[in-house]
């Protein structure tokens, strides 16, 4: 063997280095789960994502006359299996901020099944999302269908006056998803 | 020869026969363990990036099915990644460290054994997919939910492999935390550490950071498929892009993972061959700490398109861009170290050479894909894919070829052959570079990425492409011969090596270096 002159390695206990490295991987096994509510917080407070509130707000009517707002409604569906179908019923309305309107959207199950659908809002531009405010949506709950049965589902909205002045058109859509867990029964 | 007989015999050298190989708590025998299942990994992958390139041969569908084609794509970039880079990485840290360092080996060798027999096992459940009902994953190495979910039976496979895959990374990483931290011979403070050290000490930190985070991700698309939760799935409240921000999170320090190694391994060649110490060591190790650092708040850019407030997308374009300061530090700091130096250009010289160029090459069209407004046209085309291959092959997987042939003679005691060096190395370069340098076209011209057909307009180039694509196959095959030669004999190499070779492992072991080594710390000038 070869021989190296000095003393010998000095041994270190490894064990508080170890065992600070695993709680580093807990914490940061902790954090990849936290990063769920952490970025629902974050688009709330934000409205980055265009998601509207989940359930109705309280809104108060102070019409702003000189002023007026493109809304337009999308409706889309997550599959396409021929069993929906579903529509605005008016694509385009121009409103006044600080006004109560009313809509609706035509939804119909073709199938001779029972069907539970769940409508999810997006609004573009994201940031208008905060300033869309729904007073009655049928995308608060889930929507069950009888077999071949249509719906005409209403939607009230206002949007707020405080809506900043460089947004002159707001999209709003709405995606039907299908839970397939609860129609398979 | 009876077991007893065996286990005395292991003060002075290694058991015989298969069983020392699945035992051995050895630095140098797991270390070459990782080199060799990463050499197989290579060419495994290597092997399914022929199939792709056959494909894109001609536009039309020729030979397989665009389910295989995906497929192939999935698995290609899967097993490139976990199989091949890290694992080789993290066998160069295993054969090196401890001998750089003077240590007798790693902190806990036998972590060190576990962390790399999970790997056969875990790539065992990634590549059994292939024969399964549906095939194999076919979403892409990202996974993004929900099109993952649409996975037949290799879905849990999949899931768990990469489970595995993490416990064993993760395992490596606190090995070398505790290596560097408490077994460095009496005077070798941190910052006399070689820098491969160093990049390597860093690395292990991102490991741990984000290594549980892709698990976590895992493990919600997991239970989204098979328990009802609904993280990445509107229907149920939840979100796919927060699968996006999270794998990203990971990811984004991921490809740094495999980046910060190789210019450890670089910045121990280029002083040797050009007979200077590597200009600006301290500016070095910070640069490295900066780009760790500015990894985890740049991840948003691998997503631009899928609509981020202006806000989001003008923080992470100037956030990215910041990356290309401690980088420009680091290669200014490799020319810095050539110039005016007496250099001879070895194989181990070639590869780092055409590492710094062909690697900046990569950095600048990182630079163009930063640029939000850019990105918008290049997102998801074959630009995209030019860039990543330019700084994972011809950047990472070329200081790995690089490290190999500069440590082989200390490893094995025998000098590979020079001539079929210069060879590989010059069939290798040339051919990388007519594999794809054309993609950039390709990608600047619209040929999105991931398809097994596409419009006559890209035949050209995509058939100049596949010609590089076999023709640097080959020379990787080319590649296995030359360390099968050298392992099995060749030249007797000296102790140094090369002549301006400096370090522990050139200046106080002999070549081969012996199955024991720095049993007794050496002295450290």
């Amino acid at each position: 063997m070869e021989s190296f002159e000095s003393g010998k390695i000095e041994r270190r206990s490894h064990k508080k280095l170890v065992a600070m490295l695993v709680a580093m991987v807990f914490f940061m096994s902790g954090f990849s789960f936290a990063l769920v509510p952490l970025y629902e917080v974050f688009c709330e407070i934000t409205g980055l994502n265009g998601k509207t509130a989940d359930g109705p707000v309280a809104v108060e009517e102070k019409i702003d006359m000189n002023r007026t707002v493109k809304v337009q409604f999308i409706a889309n569906m997550n599959s396409i299996n021929g069993a929906w179908k579903f529509t605005p019923d008016v694509f385009e309305m121009e409103v006044h901020p600080g006004s109560l309107e009313e809509t609706a959207f035509h939804a119909e199950n073709t199938t001779d099944l029972n069907r539970v659908a769940q409508a999810v809002p997006s609004v573009v531009p994201g940031q208008a999302a905060l300033y869309f405010h729904k007073t009655e949506c049928f995308c608060f709950n889930e929507q069950s269908f009888e077999p071949q049965e249509s719906k005409s589902m209403p939607l009230r909205f206002m949007v707020d006056p405080e809506l900043p002045e460089k947004i002159e058109t707001i999209a709003l859509s709405y995606t039907f998803f299908e839970l397939d867990r609860v129609a398979a029964q | 020869m009876s077991e007893a007989v065996a286990h005395d015999d292991h003060a002075h050298g290694p058991e015989k026969g298969l069983m020392r190989w699945v035992y051995t708590t050895n630095h140098k025998d797991i270390g070459t363990l990782y080199l060799l299942f990463s050499l197989t990994m290579f060419m495994l992958g290597g092997a399914m990036a022929m199939v792709i390139r056959a494909e894109l041969f001609q536009p039309g569908m020729q030979l397989i099915d665009p389910h295989f084609f995906n497929q192939m794509t999935t698995m290609h970039a899967l097993i490139m990644v976990f199989g091949a880079v890290m694992p080789a990485f993290v066998g160069l840290a295993n054969w090196l460290i401890p001998m750089m360092i003077g240590a007798p080996d790693m902190a806990l060798p036998r972590m060190n054994n576990w962390s790399f027999w999970i790997l056969p096992f875990a790539f065992t459940l990634m590549v059994v997919t292939l024969f399964m009902e549906g095939g194999a994953p076919a979403a892409g190495w990202t996974m993004y939910a929900p099109l993952v979910l649409q996975t037949g039976d290799a879905f849990p496979f999949l899931i768990f492999s990469i489970h595995l895959l993490g416990i064993s990374s993760v395992m490596g990483a606190i090995n070398i935390i505790a290596t560097i931290m408490n077994m460095r011979a009496p005077g070798m403070t941190l910052m006399k550490m070689p820098l491969f050290v160093w990049t390597w000490f860093i690395t292990a930190y991102l490991l741990i950071a984000v290594m549980p985070v892709f698990a976590g991700a895992v493990t919600m698309l997991l239970t989204d498929k098979f328990f009802g939760t609904s993280f990445f799935s509107a229907a149920g409240g939840g979100d796919p892009v927060l699968y996006q921000h999270i794998f990203w999170f990971f990811g984004h320090p991921e490809v740094y993972i495999m980046i910060l190694p190789a210019f450890g391994i670089v910045s121990a060649i280029i002083p040797t061959f050009a007979r200077k110490p590597l200009f600006g060591y301290s500016s070095m190790v910070y640069a490295t700490a900066s780009i760790a650092f500015l990894s985890f708040i740049v991840w948003a850019h691998h997503m631009f398109t899928v609509g981020m407030p202006l806000a989001g997308q003008l923080f992470f374009m100037y956030a990215t861009m910041m990356i290309a300061v401690p980088t420009g530090v680091k290669v200014f700091n490799w020319v810095s170290t050539m110039w005016k130096g007496s250099m001879t250009f070895e194989t181990p010289m070639l590869f780092a050479l055409a590492f710094v160029i062909l690697f900046t090459i990569g950095g600048f069209s990182g630079l163009m894909l930063a640029i939000t407004p850019a990105d918008f046209q290049y997102h998801d085309t074959y630009f995209v894919v030019a860039h990543f291959h330019y700084v994972l092959v011809t950047g990472a997987v070329y200081s790995i070829i690089a490290a190999a042939y500069y440590w082989m003679p200390k490893w094995t005691g025998h000098m590979y052959n020079e001539t079929a060096g210069k060879i590989h190395f010059w069939w290798s370069t040339i051919s990388v570079n007519v594999l794809f340098f054309p993609q950039h076209f390709l990608g600047l011209a619209g040929m999105p990425r991931r398809i097994p057909d596409y419009s006559v307009q890209f035949a050209d180039w995509n058939m100049v492409s596949s010609i590089g694509g076999f023709a640097f196959g080959l020379a990787q095959v080319y590649f296995c011969w030359i360390v099968y030669k050298t392992i099995k004999g060749g030249e007797k190499a000296t102790d140094r090596v090369w002549e301006g070779a400096t370090g522990l492992e050139f200046e106080n072991l002999p070549s081969p270096a012996p199955y024991h080594s720095f049993t007794m710390a050496p002295e450290i000038k």
